[in-house]
């Protein structure tokens, strides 16, 4: 599978857009600012009907304009599918898949992944457990329908018991048996996430420490676990001793949603004690080892998106790199770069498939193969 | 906003604008054939409207519309008094009633529980219900819910206060609609209707 052909309208930067890809490399390079990222940011939308860096829909329009649409045409087995995602200011975005309009969104989600290389997954690290829980939520609804139903009611039965919990601070009358019945609701769809979770993870690591061997040699040994409220014996027990802390804070204290995806090098936190290319070394292998899992499960490449790669990458990780491309590991690859002379060293030697596209202020300069 | 020739019509057209499906041209236009009729068609209608105000009254057991005290349904002596629907409004007792299969009593809960929507099980008649089934002669509790998530947390929530009284407690079947077509069945509802199929007599 791959995305043959992309158009755009008022999307970010670009007015209209419309450019023509092969099955190989797609190198993006222009100055910062001119919308390489924004291009990138287009498929993932194709891909998983939102953007990578804003969620919000009104603001990945063109400025004074009140649309956008992105068009793409991926090839899967030689026969052309159509994406049309489309949003206009105050209206429900709507996505459609060979001129048919999704009844839910979820539906769309994992037809055509992608798997996305950029500077912001530092944040993975930096930041709270949300962001980390996102990441993987994200990777497992790809290859998992059932999951994303799974999170939404148990995010249903978390609302309303927060609900409750402020009314009761405002009212000070305390309904034991509602509050019970929605732990249950928790407890039932809390479980499912748990073992998903649990069970993805148990699947992900060999990737995963492969991956990180190959980027960083055998000298090091990263670890990845998963914590969770729901490893306890007696979780249903957990909510019921946890009742008086959560009527305290007016939220819930224990579940599924404060679950923790623990990242470890020798065992010490990365956070603090990993050095800067230890760091690089275990994202990109996160995020590697989400490829791999998305390919064997869905059993197709799904399309890479490398943003600013080069400027993260010493030699030795970019050596690596470039070896895993040259067998054969990926499949269509985009990438972005400030700097066309690096790109063009780098990939020269590689014996695929390779355009270059040079990008300006929202408007496509001129395309190189070489 | 629209420009009327007359304050009585506005005031008219915007009070019958605010019912629910009618915008301010319908009510414009039932205003003005209001004025064309005669004026006892007007004041049969104000004078029906004032008295089904006035003079409605909910049934003290199971809180459905009536003309008196105690309703239709609950006063007549042919029903099943051992058999009680809890259903969300009126307009589900009258939705149950036009199917003529069901010749129980019925209980309206008037909502379903929301805390999010700030409607708390205080809000609803979930206490005289369960009053209901301890005094009378009840021995089953149908539950009628719209099965979307805030029905099933409400029959959750009152099947747990009703769970100390010997009572048999179910719900509605859930499954393809009669007459329509198996493969324009939602995922959902078909999956739930295998799981839970029925033996076939």
């Amino acid at each position: 599978m791959y995305l043959e052909q992309i158009e755009l309208q008022n999307f970010k930067n670009y007015a209209s857009l419309s450019l023509h890809f092969t099955p190989g490399i797609q190198a993006l390079v222009g100055e910062n600012g001119s919308g390489k990222t924004n291009l990138l940011d287009a498929i993932h939308y194709l891909s998983l009907t939102k953007s990578a860096f804003n969620p919000i829909d009104q603001q990945n329009i063109r400025h004074h304009e009140g649309y956008f649409t992105i068009k793409g045409v991926f090839k899967r087995e030689n026969s052309p599918e159509t994406v049309f995602c489309g949003y206009e200011k105050a209206r429900k975005k709507i996505i459609r898949h060979n001129e048919l309009t999704y009844e839910k969104v979820s539906q769309h989600i994992g037809r055509f992944p992608v798997v996305m290389i950029a500077p912001q997954d530092q944040d993975l690290i930096l930041e709270g457990s949300e962001a980390r829980r996102r990441f993987f939520d994200s990777v497992i609804a790809q290859i998992d329908a059932e999951y994303l139903q799974n999170l939404l009611h148990y995010q249903y039965y978390l609302q309303q018991r927060n609900a409750l919990l402020k009314t009761y601070y405002e009212q000070r009358q305390w309904d034991e048996d509602l509050c019970q019945t929605y732990d249950a609701g928790m407890l039932h769809f809390g479980q499912k996430i748990y073992a998903r979770r649990q069970h993805f993870l148990q699947d992900f690591q060999p990737f995963f420490q492969s991956q990180y061997q190959q980027l960083a040699g055998q000298k090091e040994s990263p670890q990845l676990s998963y914590h969770s409220d729901f490893g306890q014996t007696d979780i249903a027990q957990a909510f019921i001793k946890a009742r008086e802390a959560d009527q305290r804070l007016q939220r819930t204290t224990v579940g599924i949603h404060r679950d923790d995806f623990i990242f470890q090098l020798e065992s010490y936190p990365l956070k603090k004690f990993g050095s800067q290319g230890q760091q690089k070394s275990y994202l990109l292998a996160l995020k590697l080892a989400q490829f791999a899992i998305v390919r064997q499960e869905l059993a197709l490449k799904p399309i890479l998106l490398l943003d600013d790669i080069f400027d993260k990458l010493d030699d030795a990780r970019m050596q690596a790199l470039v070896e895993m491309v040259s067998q054969q590991t990926f499949g269509q690859i985009f990438l972005t770069d400030a700097r066309p002379e690096r790109s063009l060293s780098v990939l020269a030697a590689l014996n695929t498939e390779k355009q270059m596209f040079f990008i300006q202020q929202g408007k496509l300069n001129k395309t190189q193969i070489f | 906003m629209q420009v009327f020739a007359s304050k009585l019509i506005e005031n008219a057209v915007q009070e019958i604008a605010k019912l629910p499906g009618i915008g301010s041209k319908t009510a414009l236009r039932l205003v003005l054939h209001l004025l064309k009729q005669n004026e006892t068609t007007t004041l049969a209608l104000t004078e029906a409207l004032r008295r089904l105000r006035q003079d409605i009254q909910y049934c003290r057991h199971c809180h459905f519309i009536a003309d008196a005290p105690e309703c239709s349904i609950c006063l007549a002596r042919h029903r099943d008094r051992s058999l009680v629907c809890v259903v969300e409004s009126p307009q589900d007792v009258m939705a149950v009633e036009n199917t003529a299969q069901y010749q129980g009593l019925y209980h309206v809960l008037g909502g379903v529980i929301s805390p999010m929507a700030g409607v708390s099980p205080s809000d609803l008649k979930i206490d005289t219900l369960v009053e209901r089934v301890q005094k009378s002669e009840c021995k089953e509790v149908i539950f009628a819910l719209s099965p979307t998530m805030e029905g099933d947390t409400t029959t959750f929530y009152i099947t747990k206060k009703l769970r100390d009284f010997p009572l048999k407690i179910s719900t509605i079947a859930r499954g393809v609609p009669i007459g329509s077509e198996l493969e324009y069945a939602d995922e959902i509802t078909l999956g739930r209707s295998i799981l839970t199929r029925t033996s076939y007599e």
